[in-house]
């Protein structure tokens, strides 16, 4: 079968001792014995990504890197995968580029026609249990991991993490994608609760660096964004102005 | 700890049971000895550049049939509606029947809401249809022009993926065409400039690729106007021999 690029930058985390033949097969095109069209044309793009999402007492801090792969070869070095899905509510895409980007599209027309039905803006609970149905449904078919997080008035700032195969979780911190392995032991060692904004996109941006450095399906820039009842902030931080770790 | 998996019954949407079948007859004929005959596929170098007044958009012409060149001169910047077009990569009639099928319903949308049709409108309709195909229409696409919010360029993959970017390549001479761009791409080009970089970058994909050859053709969309040059460089005539300058061989 012509190589399955979508599965080893992926994580399998959730999956427990899954077959591996349960793994889409609709991910595959024909093969053709053409050598002058080379492997990467036909393989499926990819966001090998690294994402990530904190929380704060008055909103949420989310990034992402901005790599997306087809292959070895990097189709977009500049992606943004912090997706608009209302106005005060975002999700970070990971996994097949075409699956996420049609469930989030999805998504956020349920959601535009739902809050218009409420003349309300919507709940960050609502638009993450949207995103749960379509993943779960589909789950044979998809490969998409995605953290849905963002400000409303009821529950102030949420992160809810919705990984291959449709779970649903509320986590105040949350990381997702191929270079997530990297960083759980810097999580897990440097997030305390009770952090600010800004010491909340500071270890966003450290985090997403390490794990950038060590992914090979993660690269390019960083791209944050901060989410509270004020509004969107969105900031870009460039290859060279990355914080840096390494001494040699 | 496996799930179970129950067959459903299928309600609506595309059936993709005859793809498994394609697969083992392919296998079992090359047992045997014999090849499945070969869709014709555009190899290809295709790209697209925004300029400060709209896009440029270039193509080769090669259009192949595993290793024999099917048709040296084949035109793969489609017609999408007026102030849109779009090159083709890929599998060659599904680049041209997705091309015409998009560019038919969006005639209809056009008349429907009385206004020029945007540039995003034509993303969606592509990448909406190429994933319910999951992938097994093999267009890869670039998709640029001009409408009411300015000049807008994408690239959409097989798969149904798209980026918007101020420059994308797509197709097996893709890696050469962009590594012409990454190195001489401006932001705000003037049009000469623009066309110059485009056809450098498909020569680049001819000259480099062995998917992708003879001539470039070149489409410039600006707000009030379409220039489909074609060909804009016939970069290999027929009985001229390629030489670099001061060394040929004999």
């Amino acid at each position: 079968m012509r190589g399955q690029p979508l599965l080893s930058p992926v994580i399998h985390r959730e999956k427990m001792a899954a077959a591996p033949v349960m793994m889409p097969y609709f991910g595959q095109q024909i093969s053709s014995k053409s050598d002058l069209v080379p492997d990467w044309t036909r393989q499926e793009v990819s966001t090998g990504t690294t994402i990530m999402a904190v929380e704060y007492d008055g909103g949420v801090v989310i990034g992402a890197d901005s790599r997306t792969t087809t292959g070895a070869y990097i189709a977009n070095r500049v992606t943004d995968k912090l997706t608009r899905i209302h106005d005060k509510i975002y999700c970070c895409r990971s996994g097949s580029a075409a699956d996420t980007q049609a469930i989030a599209e999805v998504v956020a027309y349920q959601l535009g026609f739902h809050s218009i039905e409420l003349d309300e803006p919507p709940l960050v609970e609502t638009a993450a249990n949207l995103f749960r149905a379509s993943c779960y449904r589909y789950r044979e078919e998809l490969t998409a991991g995605i953290l849905v997080a963002g400000w409303d008035k009821r529950k102030g700032g949420q992160v809810y993490s919705v990984p291959i195969g449709g779970m649903l979780v509320r986590q105040p911190v949350s990381v997702g994608g191929s270079g997530s392995t990297y960083i759980y032991g810097f999580m897990d060692a440097n997030y305390k609760p009770g952090m600010n904004k800004e010491q909340c996109m500071e270890i966003t941006a450290a985090a997403l660096s390490l794990a950038m450095e060590r992914d090979g399906s993660s690269g390019g820039v960083v791209r944050l964004a901060s989410i509270s009842e004020e509004g969107v902030e969105r900031r870009v931080i460039l290859g060279n102005q990355l914080p840096k770790f390494s001494t040699h | 700890m496996a799930t179970l998996t129950a067959v459903r019954p299928a309600f609506g949407g595309f059936s993709f049971d005859n793809c498994k079948r394609n697969a083992v007859l392919e296998i079992e004929a090359s047992k045997v000895g014999c090849s499945v005959p070969a869709a014709r596929k555009t190899g290809t170098t295709i790209c697209g550049v925004v300029f400060k007044d709209g896009v440029v958009l270039g193509a080769d012409t090669r259009a192949t049939e595993g290793m024999i060149v099917a048709d040296k001169n084949c035109s793969k910047i489609h017609y999408i509606s007026p102030n849109i077009y779009c090159c083709g990569a890929g599998t060659a009639a599904d680049t041209e029947m997705t091309t015409q099928l998009i560019s038919s319903n969006l005639e209809l949308h056009s008349l429907s809401t009385g206004r020029l049709p945007r540039v995003a409108t034509a993303n969606r309709m592509l990448k909406q249809m190429l994933f319910r195909y999951q992938g097994y229409i093999g267009a890869a696409l670039v998709l640029g022009g001009v409408d009411c919010n300015g000049p807008h360029l994408y690239s959409i993959y097989p798969h149904g993926s798209t980026d918007k970017l101020p420059y994308v390549t797509m197709g097996s001479g893709s890696l050469a065409a962009m590594a012409v761009f990454e190195d001489r791409y401006k932001p705000d080009m003037e049009e000469d400039a623009a066309k110059q970089l485009v056809r450098d970058a498909i020569a680049a994909g001819i000259f480099n690729d062995l998917g992708s050859g003879s001539n470039i053709d070149l489409c410039v969309i600006t707000k009030n106007k379409v220039n489909y040059i074609r060909p804009h460089d016939e970069a290999n005539k027929k009985g001229v021999r390629f030489c670099l300058p001061n060394s040929c061989s004999a």
